[in-house]
């Protein structure tokens, strides 16, 4: 059995000291090593910006793609090899400006992969712009009156969206994100994990303190229950989305691969790809 | 009696002229002639002039005719548009209901029949169209018995009484016409076909029926015209194969997706046209450097922008060869025949996976959707070549921490390709420039040494690929030759068979392999004529251009070009090459 340590490769993280993305790769190498993981079980796919670089320290198969198609390049890579575990990871501008698209398709499809946003509010990268997670007023180089357009609600948008499990996390909680990874990806379907990972660098309100003091943990609300999604909503709604923990799961909805019709029961990968004579003739014949 | 002629049904779209076109021509395919048909149709889905032309013949024809024998008219537009190209013995055969006039100057001969009348009277109005099959099947002296075979398979669910109505409508149609003899029934009697059974398909079907048989098992496509037809076929017959097909929210998802999913081993294409090809030019680039298979089919339409959607056009080419920043290397193969797309939507599958690179198939409006005669499609042509991929290979243990040379520099370019999920093969994918493993450097030799390895690899593919240029030269001293890509072969054959009857010495040479370019074959032949002539469906000549770059002889370059919108007739190549001869 692995440990999180056969999930370490060599390459050592550039991103800045004090960067809230170590703490995240640091939960999904636990998180697989808990589930029962081997290295080569596992696929990172992911997105370009600080956050994207994540494949790449991670001793998995890992696929750095290009700036906001990280949902469906991981969801082609599950339907090939539904045997694989297949981790998407990006940050926010990546998810939820440029790949917007992509993620609400992605929520609504409802493919068995696990999406972790390491979201600073911020646009790490290229060296710190608004991202639509800012809020009103956020001063960047792009916004240097503040920003005047409102941040969206990413975890109210994805309940709208039909997901069939959100949940939210800081990384500075360790022991919780990577409980959330865990349930993410034993979770069948699509699993959304909104990480709050702050960037020392460019955002100095959204930092560490600040989500300290900000961040209501949903294990402190009394009666919470993550089945009810009406509930999960108005939870969301009175803490304008600042919560930790498990927000919503279905685990009633069948995932896309379950509802296929004639889908193979093996990895699409291992198909037979030569067509006997006997089907084709039939494939000739419907054009007679 | 005649060996060919050419048919043509128009009136409102959605008003059945599909249907008409369509029970008529495949009752001509069964009984062994060759048809090729060319539709003109509008981007909406009800009114708008639609027609359907469907050229017939004993002989192979692979082009649209260029006039017109029988012209069937639901309404008075569609004889005010399409009057002008019949022949003077042609026929117009039209509803009596909206009191059919021919235009001024056109002296040809019009049956007024009453196609809405008899089928109202025979039970429902939507029977005009079989009236209007048996009206045509009169002036080519065709049985109506001959229709009854496709009226049972389209009716046959409706019950045996829908199917006799329908059989009915057919007769009455040609007995009224029968009757109202202007004594030029027998000139356009058909000679008798040879009986064979062939396929009538369009190319969109061939590509489709290629990939299914070159072991595509996953596509993720987004609707456009004219590709959309791929897309329907493979979600109609992947789940029989445990494949299927995924609609994603655009074409930037239909590429990233494929090359997820070709990163993780399942032959997956994308199919599009101009508009979703642009939105893929940077997944084609991705795809590119980390040498992932993709298999892209681009069917050209009038661009740019949402251009003339419904309309022929080749002028993607620069585009497709050269689209996506920076620089991989990349196939881009065209098509010229139905039978030739099937073949190459194979052989795109394998290339992809051979040489781990981007492969765009390239097709036309014309080639994608004029529906024509094929013979049968080959069996013995299908094979599977996936390369250096090891499916299942038994790798020894890495040092802790290592990675896989999933892009080791090798001889040829072409690295060891393993999937995902494989023990002890553990190997990073990224689109930044990467060492041998995969991971991110941005060492100046590293570069270097990349760059080179990925354009190695496609040095040799013009020598190892199979027909490059499809080559129909007999001269080695030609006054002429044609140059042409895609669709334009059928309507170039003709043109050069009327300029050899008058004399001159004509060769064609119709690109396969567009990119990388072979060089070699095309200046031979360049070198063999005294002139050139590039005919293509675009403005600014891109294929003369390509062939300049690559071959040089500016001196001896004509172009032929059409971007009006329609495709190519043979009269016309004909008649603007003896302008320049
Ligand atoms: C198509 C495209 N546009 C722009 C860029 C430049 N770019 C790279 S990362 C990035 C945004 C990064 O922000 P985020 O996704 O939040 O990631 P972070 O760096 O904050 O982790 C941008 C705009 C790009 N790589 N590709
Ligand atoms: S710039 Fe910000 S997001 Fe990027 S590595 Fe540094 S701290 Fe992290
Ligand atoms: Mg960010």
């Amino acid at each position: 059995m692995a440990t999180f340590k056969e999930f370490r490769n060599k390459v050592k993280p550039n991103w800045c000291p004090g960067c809230g993305d170590f703490s995240v790769q640091a939960s999904i190498q636990r998180a697989a090593a808990n589930v029962g993981l081997e290295p080569e079980d596992l696929a990172v796919i992911s997105g370009i910006g600080c956050s994207g670089r994540i494949s790449g320290y991670i001793n998995s198969y890992g696929f750095h793609g290009i700036h906001g198609r990280v949902l469906p390049i991981a969801q082609g890579v599950k339907m090939a090899n539904k045997n694989l575990k297949v981790i998407a990871s990006g940050g926010d501008g990546d998810g939820f400006a440029i790949g917007m698209g992509h993620t609400v398709h992605a929520i609504r499809r409802n493919l068995d992969i696990t999406y972790i946003v390491m979201d600073n509010q911020i646009y790490g990268l290229t060296k710190g712009q608004t991202s639509p997670r800012s809020e009103k007023g956020f001063k960047t180089k792009s916004t240097p009156e503040g920003s005047i357009e409102s941040a969206v609600n990413v975890m109210e948008m994805a309940l709208s969206a039909g997901a069939t499990f959100v949940a939210q996390s800081f990384s500075s909680d360790l022991k919780e994100l990577t409980s959330l990874i865990e349930q993410g990806i034993n979770h069948e379907g699509f699993s959304l994990i909104n990480v709050f990972s702050p960037c020392v660098t460019y955002n100095k309100v959204n930092t560490y303190d600040w989500f300290k003091e900000n961040l209501v943990s949903l294990d402190d609300i009394e009666g919470y229950d993550s089945s009810d999604r009406k509930k999960a909503m108005a939870t969301l709604m009175e803490h304008n989305s600042l919560v930790k923990g498990l927000i919503y799961q279905n685990t009633e909805q069948k995932s896309y691969q379950d509802l296929i019709h004639g889908y193979a029961d093996h990895a699409l990968k291992d198909s037979e790809l030569n067509l006997d004579k006997g089907k084709f003739d039939n494939l000739v014949k419907e054009f007679m | 009696m005649v060996e060919q002629l050419s048919w043509k049904v128009g009136g409102q779209q959605g008003e059945g002229i599909e249907s008409t076109g369509e029970i008529f021509a495949i009752t001509l395919n069964r009984l062994g002639y060759y048809l090729y048909g060319y539709r003109h149709f509008s981007s909406r889905i009800k009114g708008g002039h639609t027609n359907n032309k469907i050229r017939v013949s004993t002989e192979k024809v692979r082009s649209i005719a260029d006039d017109l024998d029988i012209l069937v008219a639901f309404d008075q537009e569609t004889i005010d548009v399409n009057a002008h190209e019949l022949h003077s013995k042609g026929i117009v055969l039209a509803d009596a209901k909206f009191n059919p006039t021919l235009p001024e100057g056109v002296d040809v001969t019009l049956y007024s029949v009453p196609f809405t009348e008899i089928a109202t009277d025979l039970g429902t109005s939507l029977m005009k169209n079989m009236v209007a099959v048996g009206a045509s099947s009169a002036i080519m002296n065709l049985k109506c018995e001959v229709f009854r075979d496709v009226v049972e398979e389209i009716f046959s669910r409706k019950g045996e009484q829908v199917v006799a109505k329908n059989m009915e409508a057919i007769v009455k149609g040609a007995e009224y016409v029968r009757e109202q003899d202007k004594g030029n029934l027998h000139q356009m009697e058909l000679a008798e076909a040879d009986g064979k059974k062939r396929m009538f398909m369009i190319g969109n079907d061939a590509i489709a029926m290629g990939f299914l048989a070159g072991g595509c098992r996953f596509m993720a496509a987004y609707p456009i015209t004219p590709a959309s037809e791929i897309m329907e076929y493979m979600i109609k017959k992947l789940p029989e194969f445990g494949g299927t097909v995924i609609q994603t929210e655009d074409e930037i998802a239909a590429a990233t997706m494929s090359i997820g999913a070709n990163y993780a081993g399942v032959r997956t294409i994308t199919a599009s046209a101009g508009p979703g090809l642009s939105l893929m030019m940077e997944s084609i680039g991705l795809a590119g450097i980390t040498e992932t298979p993709l298999v892209i089919v681009d069917t050209q339409r009038g661009g740019p922008s949402t251009g003339l959607p419904t309309k022929q056009e080749q002028s993607d080419l620069m585009a497709m060869i050269y689209g996506t920043h920076g620089e991989i290397p990349k196939v881009v193969m065209a098509p010229s025949t139905v039978q030739e797309a099937f073949n190459d939507a194979v052989e795109a599958l394998n290339i992809a996976e051979e040489y781990q690179v981007p492969v765009i198939l390239l097709s036309d409006l014309q080639l994608s959707l004029g529906k024509q005669t094929v013979e049968p499609l080959e069996y013995d042509n299908i094979e599977v070549r996936r390369g250096k991929l090891d499916e299942h290979p038994d790798l020894p243990e890495l040092d802790k921490g290592e990675y896989f040379k999933r892009y080791q520099v090798t001889e040829d370019g072409v690295s060891p390709r393993i999937l995902p999920g494989t023990k002890n093969g553990i190997f990073h994918v990224t689109g930044v420039e990467h060492d041998e493993t995969g991971k991110p450097s941005e060492l100046a030799s590293n570069r270097k040494n990349q760059m080179d390895k990925r354009l190695r690899k496609l040095k040799k593919l013009p020598e190892v690929f199979p027909t490059p240029v499809q080559i129909d030269a007999r001269y080695e001293e030609a006054d002429v030759l044609f140059v042409g890509f895609n669709s334009t072969r059928g309507a170039i054959e003709e043109a050069k068979g009327r300029l050899e009857e008058e004399g001159y010495k004509v060769n064609h040479a119709h690109i396969r392999l567009i990119h990388p370019f072979p060089a070699k074959e095309v200046k031979a032949l360049v070198d063999q004529a005294k002139k050139v002539i590039v005919v293509e469906n675009n403005a600014t000549a891109q294929l003369a251009n390509i062939i300049k770059m690559n071959v040089g002889s500016q001196e001896k370059m004509e172009s032929i070009l059409q971007y009006d919108g329609t495709p190519f007739l043979p009269g016309q190549i004909h008649q603007r090459s003896k302008e320049l001869l």
